[in-house]
Formats: C-alpha cells, sequence, structure tokens
C-alpha cells in the first residue's frame, strides 16, 4: 500500500499526471477516490475489497480533462480498460495503469499490450454466487427461465444503475432515450423492463467483460450482471473469443465473416 | 388524539379484520433479499427484522407510471376520458416508518404547492397510513437531524410503539386512524402508561437544517459540489428509493388510435433531463446536478415549500452504488 | 372529487395552417368547446403545453396576441417528436391545449414608455405577442422599435408581419441577418443582433427593452444595452427551459429558487440577477 501511495504521490508531484482514479474507504466499503495533489494519496487503498470497475470513469470528459492521468486498476478494470482500448475510447498516451499484482508487487503498464498479457494470467471463472444462481437457471426450462426473469425484471424501476455503472455504456445517449421512435417505453413496466435490459444485454454482446458492476449497483437486487455474463460465456466458444478478453476481431453483433459457417447470414 | 394498549394477540385479529374490510394492505416484505412494501393477506408475510426497506413507499401515493388520462383518436377527432379518482382502491399501508410517513408531506407540498394535483390527491384520500416507530437504526439514519424522530408521528393515521410483550402502545391520531379501530374497537384496551420515548431508538442529530439552509444560501458557486460528485455515476437510485423526490416526465403510450398519456417518475440527476431540444444544456455535468438535487432538498424546499425535502431515511446512501452518503456531504457543508 | 385535472388538455381545432420558414409553421387554434372558448382568457407572454396526440407534449409561448379574440396561436419548428407530430397535422386536425402558464409582461406598468424589442430566429413567437398587443394599444406606449434577427433570410418568421411593421409610420423596423444569410435582394442589415443593437442605439430614456432569443444572444445583448445605459429594471426576456408539466411539478425547470414555468417565463434583467445565469 505505501509504494502505490508513494508512487502515486510522486506522479502527481513530478506533474506525470493530473488525476488518479484509486479507491479510499468508504462509510460501508472502499469507493472512489480521485487524487489531484500528493496528500490526497495518503487516502489510497487496493486490496480485495475495493470492486467498482473504475473503467466507468476513463471515459467521462469533465472528470478527466485532457491531461495524463492514471487509475489504479483491480482485475475487472484493467479488463474493461482492454475493452475500452479495442474500441478506440481510449489511448496509451493519455492513461497509465497501476495494480498490486498477486505478490502485491506495484505494476505500471504503460502500453495496452502489457496489460493484455498481464490479464491474460487470470483466468475467467464464475465465483460462488453466480455459479450457484447460473447453475439454477440452467437447470430451468425455457418457460421457468423466462418467468424467473419476468419476476425479476418486474422490480426494475428504471433508474439506469447497471448503465450508469457499467463502463461499457458509454453513449452519450442510449437507446432507451431515443425517441424517433421510441423503441423501448421509458416507463417502467415488467415487458418494457424486459425489452430495456434485453437491448442492453445485445448491445454488450462480445463486449461485456463481466465485471458484475451492473448486478452490484441494481437497487432493487436484480441479478443483471448474470445475463451478459452468461451471453459471454456461450458467445465465446462459437466466436473463438477468450473470456475476459477483448475481442480483437470486433464484437459479436456487428462483426461479419464471409466464411461464417451459418447460412442464414451470408 | 388517543392512545391505546393493543396486545401481540389484538394486533394480529385486528390485521385480519383490516384484510377483512377489503382494503388493499401493503407491508414490508422480505423476499429475494431485500425487504419491500408488497400487496399482503396475512401478517404472516411481514417482515421482521430489518433497519430499512429498500424502497419507500412514495410509490403508493405517486405510483412509478400513472395514466393521467386515455384518449382515442377518430377521423381528425379526438375522444378524451379523463381519470378516474374513484378506480383508486382504499389502501393501508402497514408497518411503515415514522421517515416514510414524514415524506406524504414534503410529496404532497410539491404537488400542490400551486395548482391541486388530482391523482396525487386522490391517492392521498384512498391511503390510511399505520406506522411502527423505531427501536433500531443504522449509520444511515438520520431523521433527528431533519425535524423528525424515530417517534415521529407525522404522516401517519396510527402509530404503534411495539412492546417487549410483543404488544405495542397505539396512538390514534386522525380520523382514519379511528375509522381503522373501528374495525375491531375491542382490541384496544385502556394504555398501561408505558413510557413510549423507552422503546425508540437513540439517534443523536448530527447536523443543523438552519445552518445547513444558511451554508446552501451561499454555496452555489462553491467547489464542493464538483469534489462530492465527482464519482457520481449520475443514475436514478437516489432518486427512485427516496421518499420526497417527485421529479417526473409525461409520456405518451400509443396504440394504434388509442392512447394513454403517462406520468412516470423522472430525477433530476439524469443527464438529459434538462436537455433543451436545441442541444443546450443548462445542467450539463454532473456536478450541477448534483448540486440541484442537494440544493432542491435542503435549500429551495425549506424556501418555497416551508419543507424540508429530506426526512433522514438514508435510503439514498444505501442504494448508491458509489458510496454517495448524503449524510456525510451534509455534515459536511454544515462544517465548512 | 371535483378536483380539475390538470393534465388534461382542452380540445382544439387546426383553423389555419401558416408557413414561416422552413420547418417553422404557426397553427391558430380555436376550442372546440364553446364554454372553454368563452372562458379562456391570457396575457402576453404567457405559455402552454400543445399536444400532438399520439406523440406528447411540447410547451410554447402563445404567439397571438390577447387582443385578438376567439383563437390562439402557436409557433413552432419541426425538431423532435412532438413538433414533427404536429407538422404532419392537417387543417381541421385536432389538437391538446394546456395553459395558460406562467406570469406576464408587465403591460400596465409601461404605459407612457418606449419600447425596443429585441429578438432573435425562432424567438420572435413570444415577442410577436406581446408586440401586437402593444401595437393594438399603440396610444399607449411612445416610440416603438423593433429589432430582428436570423440566420438567413430564409430563417426569418411572420415574414408578412415583418413586412406589416416595417411600413407602419408608427414602427421603427430593424430586421438584420447574420454575416452569410444574406440574399442577393437583401434590403435589410447584415450583422448579429447584439451588434445590430449597438448600431441602431435606442435610447435608454424613458425606454423598456424586451430580449428574446437563443441564450447565447442573450448574454451578449445584455452589456451592450448595459452599455446604452439601460438599467436592470428596464430590460425584460422571456425564458424557456424545458418543461414537461407547465404547472411547478415536475422540476424540470427550477432554476435557483425559481420555477420557470411559475415565476416567469416573463423576466426582468433585475429579477434574474437572483437566479444563477449557467443554469437557464
Amino acid at each position: 500500500m505505501k509504494k502505490l501511495r508513494d508512487r502515486v504521490a510522486a506522479l502527481l508531484d513530478e506533474g506525470a499526471v493530473s488525476l488518479v482514479i484509486g479507491y479510499e474507504e468508504g462509510t460501508k466499503r472502499p469507493r472512489p477516490l480521485f487524487c489531484r495533489n500528493s496528500e490526497s494519496s495518503g487516502k489510497l487503498i487496493f486490496d480485495s475489497r475495493c470492486f467498482h470497475n473504475l473503467a466507468v470513469y476513463v471515459t467521462k470528459k469533465e472528470l478527466v480533462g485532457k491531461e495524463r492521468f492514471a487509475v489504479t486498476a483491480p482485475i475487472s478494470t484493467l479488463r474493461s480498460i482492454l475493452q475500452l482500448y479495442v474500441e478506440n475510447q481510449l489511448s496509451e498516451e493519455k492513461l497509465l495503469v497501476l495494480t498490486v499484482d498477486l505478490n502485491g508487487e506495484l505494476r505500471e503498464f504503460v502500453t495496452f499490450e502489457e496489460i493484455s498479457a498481464y490479464v491474460a494470467q487470470f483466468e475467467m471463472k464464475r465465483g460462488e454466487r453466480e455459479q450457484e444462481i447460473l447453475s439454477k437457471i440452467e437447470g430451468m426450462t425455457r418457460e421457468e427461465r423466462w418467468k424467473f426473469w419476468m419476476g425479476e425484471m418486474s422490480h426494475c424501476f428504471k433508474c439506469y444503475a447497471c448503465r450508469s455503472a457499467c463502463p461499457l455504456c458509454y453513449c452519450t445517449k442510449c437507446v432507451v432515450e431515443v425517441n424517433r421512435p421510441q423503441w423501448i417505453n421509458p416507463w417502467p413496466s415488467p415487458i418494457s423492463n424486459m425489452e430495456w435490459h434485453v437491448n442492453r444485454a445485445m448491445h454488450m454482446v462480445g463486449r461485456c467483460t463481466a465485471c458484475g458492476a451492473c448486478g452490484d449497483a441494481c437497487p432493487v437486487g436484480i441479478p443483471i450482471d448474470l445475463i451478459t455474463r452468461k451471453m459471454m460465456e456461450d458467445l465465446a466458444p462459437e466466436f473463438g473469443y477468450i473470456p475476459g478478453q477483448p475481442a480483437k476481431q470486433g464484437n459479436a453483433l456487428s462483426s461479419w465473416k464471409l466464411d461464417d459457417r451459418e447460412q442464414f447470414i451470408r | 388524539m388517543e392512545t391505546k394498549y393493543i396486545s401481540q394477540g389484538g394486533m394480529a385479529q385486528w390485521f385480519e379484520s383490516i384484510i377483512a374490510s377489503g382494503k388493499r394492505v401493503y407491508a414490508p416484505v422480505n423476499s429475494r433479499g431485500q425487504v419491500d412494501f408488497k400487496l399482503v393477506k396475512n401478517l404472516s408475510e411481514v417482515a421482521d427484522d430489518y433497519i430499512q426497506t429498500t424502497q419507500s413507499i412514495k410509490a403508493s401515493v405517486y405510483p412509478k407510471a400513472e395514466v393521467l388520462f386515455t384518449y382515442e383518436k377518430d377521423h381528425g377527432k379526438v375522444n378524451l376520458s379523463d381519470f378516474d379518482p374513484e378506480t383508486i382502491p382504499e389502501t393501508v399501508l402497514w408497518k411503515v416508518h415514522p421517515c416514510d410517513a414524514a415524506g406524504f408531506k414534503p410529496l404532497s407540498a410539491i404537488f400542490n404547492w400551486d395548482s391541486a394535483d388530482k391523482l396525487h390527491n386522490a391517492h392521498l384520500v384512498k391511503t390510511s397510513v399505520i406506522s411502527f416507530s423505531c427501536a433500531k437504526a443504522d449509520q444511515s439514519c438520520f431523521c433527528t437531524s431533519v425535524n423528525g424522530s424515530p417517534g415521529n408521528t407525522a404522516g401517519s393515521d396510527i402509530q404503534l410503539t411495539v412492546l417487549p410483550d410483543g404488544g405495542a402502545i397505539a396512538e390514534i391520531l386522525t380520523p382514519k386512524g379511528e375509522a381503522l379501530v373501528a374495525l375491531l374497537p375491542p382490541v384496544f384496551e385502556a394504555e398501561r402508561g408505558d413510557k413510549k420515548e423507552q422503546y425508540l431508538v437513540d439517534l443523536p442529530a448530527r447536523f443543523s437544517l438552519e445552518e445547513v439552509n444558511a451554508k446552501l444560501n451561499k454555496a452555489f458557486n462553491s467547489t464542493v459540489w464538483k469534489e462530492q460528485s465527482e464519482r457520481c455515476i449520475g443514475c436514478g437510485a437516489c432518486a427512485f428509493v427516496c421518499p420526497t423526490c417527485a421529479c417526473f416526465d409525461i409520456q405518451e403510450d400509443v396504440h394504434g388510435s388509442k392512447g394513454r398519456r403517462i406520468r412516470c417518475w423522472d430525477a433530476c440527476g439524469f443527464a438529459l433531463f434538462t436537455l433543451h431540444t436545441s442541444g443546450h444544456n443548462p445542467r450539463e455535468h454532473q456536478s450541477q446536478r448534483w448540486r440541484q438535487r442537494i440544493l432542491h432538498k435542503f435549500s429551495y424546499m425549506p424556501d418555497r415549500l416551508s419543507v424540508v425535502g429530506c426526512t433522514g431515511c438514508g435510503r439514498c446512501s444505501r442504494a448508491c452504488p458509489v458510496d454517495m452518503n448524503i449524510l456525510e456531504h451534509i455534515t459536511s457543508i454544515a462544517k465548512q | 372529487m371535483s378536483e380539475k385535472n390538470t393534465y388534461l388538455p382542452y380540445l382544439m381545432t387546426i383553423d389555419k395552417v401558416i408557413k414561416e420558414a422552413p420547418g417553422v409553421k404557426t397553427y391558430r387554434l380555436k376550442f372546440q368547446d364553446e364554454s372553454e372558448a368563452a372562458a379562456f382568457d391570457f396575457q402576453a407572454g404567457q405559455f402552454g403545453e400543445y399536444s400532438a396526440f399520439g406523440e406528447g407534449e411540447s410547451t410554447f409561448c402563445i404567439a397571438s396576441s390577447p387582443t385578438r379574440k376567439g383563437y390562439i396561436e402557436c409557433t413552432f419548428r419541426d425538431t423532435g417528436r412532438v413538433t414533427s407530430g404536429m407538422a404532419s397535422l392537417e387543417e381541421g386536425s385536432t389538437m391538446g391545449f394546456r395553459g395558460p402558464y406562467g406570469n406576464v409582461f408587465p403591460l400596465d406598468e409601461w404605459k407612457g414608455k418606449n419600447l425596443v424589442f429585441i429578438a432573435g430566429g425562432i424567438a420572435l413567437p413570444p415577442m410577436r405577442c406581446v408586440i401586437w398587443n402593444a401595437l393594438d394599444l399603440r396610444e399607449n406606449f411612445k416610440d416603438i422599435t423593433i429589432i430582428y434577427g436570423a440566420k438567413s433570410v430564409n430563417d426569418l418568421v411572420y415574414k408578412e408581419e415583418l413586412k406589416e411593421w416595417a411600413d407602419r409610420p408608427d414602427v421603427r423596423m430593424v430586421t438584420t441577418v447574420d454575416p452569410g444569410g444574406q440574399t442577393a435582394d437583401w434590403t435589410g442589415e447584415v450583422g448579429f443582433v447584439p451588434t445590430i443593437v449597438e448600431t441602431v442605439a435606442p435610447s435608454a430614456e424613458n425606454t423598456i427593452a424586451i430580449v428574446c432569443g437563443p441564450p447565447i444572444m442573450i448574454k451578449f445583448t445584455f452589456p451592450v444595452l448595459e452599455k446604452l445605459g439601460f438599467t436592470d429594471s428596464q430590460v425584460y426576456t422571456t425564458l424557456e427551459n424545458r418543461m414537461k408539466c407547465g404547472v411547478g411539478k415536475c422540476g424540470r425547470c427550477n432554476v435557483g429558487k425559481l420555477y420557470i414555468c411559475k415565476d416567469g417565463p416573463v423576466f426582468s434583467k433585475a429579477e434574474l440577477n437572483f437566479i444563477p445565469a449557467e443554469e437557464y
């Protein structure tokens, strides 16, 4: 921790970066911290409780400004940063990435290649919670699954915390806000909630890095992250993706191949 | 106002008689790991061990989506059908916390300050509130800092304070409360001299509203808004769980020649809330939207509507994905 | 319960359609219910919520003068879902209207004064209402000057009325288009509204200036007026923040402690000093 704090303080003092996005102790658990001077680096923490996906902030222009900045990134944040890079939302010149590895060593990544190599060591696995709920859902019939998800969706009140917490939901105008035509009714109702979440899931296909931020953010406890996680898991073998690694060939929904094995798409 | 004693068994009988009267009863229910108000038929469904429901009860008097009127188009002509208040059933809210009941006043102030809101008022008329005083609180609770208390009776028709024997002190506060008592008068026994205060959680005030108001009057251009809101991700969770947030949108639901005009929840924290068609957005940045949220509740509402737009329920702090803790933020403004 | 449902609109018939400029139309609306028509009254500066059934509601000022009875008019640009729905309606179709809402231009207080109207682009409609109101009560006021500018000749609205005003001996009419927006036969001024105001230089003596236009025009016109000697209580404007309910409840047009829909839309510059400029 001291190494991280010292390094961040040095980076800010030297003017190498103008901002470091990290974590501090919050009122319930660690929360995002924005260090703009070396004094505030003393508040920095970095441990296994640091869950928020900080990549959600790196595309916010009003926050990060025009100068170079740094992020202290746990594995989930690293994966999202890679995906944002692949989607041309980040540049190496603008962003310095720090992490603390499993041996407690401070690591600094200047290029996205380095992040990619580092992330490759970590296998994407379901945690206990994901395994428990997903195995239950996988055991359901199609009708049971529909009933389960409609039940869950009926709790959604469209606060869009899922969208706001997601680093990859960076559109300035979301599909749900488009009103010509009005694709999705903007008020909450079970079916329009389902429409919203299906739309979001489709926009995440092949892009989601299964960080779980959307599910964690949901104030009404819908395990919304499991939809995109499951899609990612199903998609990986079909499209040759490596779960948790950005798809360099583009995302599944907007990529076409002349030699696609499915007839309908040619 | 009259104070009575009701035994645990009496309470169960009374609950049954409320159900038997045909009124809808909403009460906190624990399901999917969350406690929230749901339609109930039996007392056994009602949650016991929890601090706060995830959502407030505001949806009972200000639905998430409500039809303002319907219409039908017919060869260039339009026929309107007005909202009918008679369609709203008699409703009893059971086991409401005082901070939720206190939310009715600011909500009604917003809906009725200048012109009466027929829909909101129709819900209010049909709704009776049975609150339970609070014996427990957590670190997000701060009702005592915003004119409330764990035993605040504002907004309640009856307040129950549960006693160690499972019975309760029953404060019958309004004619609506009396009407509920009249469903089964014998279970309301003479009071036994129990001291209500003894059974309430001790929750010291954390800031003074006057002090906060005075600070906010000069804080519009303060750097505090940017500092506090940097981590805010701009969702509407805080507004939607809040018992007093009332910002809404008006939308159109069209099915062929028939349509419904719908009022639905909205939030001043959303980036597009104030966006003009021209592209101009007066509140372009999250810091401006955070400022609006705080100033509206703690400065504009007290000044314009003579009521603070916060009941200290702490739901926004509990719901926030990034720990925007309103108590922490207001306390720090008060200390500035 | 006898309370009126605030959100229930009056049914109106589109009596007349005037094409003003590309994408800009004026609709003359008449009440379908005669008793509603008889009971209806409004004053210059007020606005309403106009319904295109099937699309929703949109906020515009009432563009006709209260001195012209029996109808109201609105002028709008086809830009969003509701306005494009409105634009597709024909004469004889039904629309909805809720209002009148908001405060008014204090024409009574302006009696005996000179009036300078300064408007830009699509912001002429709120001004047109008060201009006609003043012209219909011409004897109440001294000199009347109208300075109106748009991006290009094509974008000028109320072209017939601009001519009518220009032809009146009791009105000084100055029309301008932004540099590059003029046509070969353009005889008016060329230049941005604030610049033209400075050139025309109306005297501040016993004068009220009414400014209406996009935020950027207002921002640059206010200092010019100040330079010309106009005090803050001599300058009026009307604000058009985004609104949904129009009656102070939905929260959208809340700026500082004020609600544009209730405390406005008409404000003197002196009143504007009490609300944060960045929020309107």
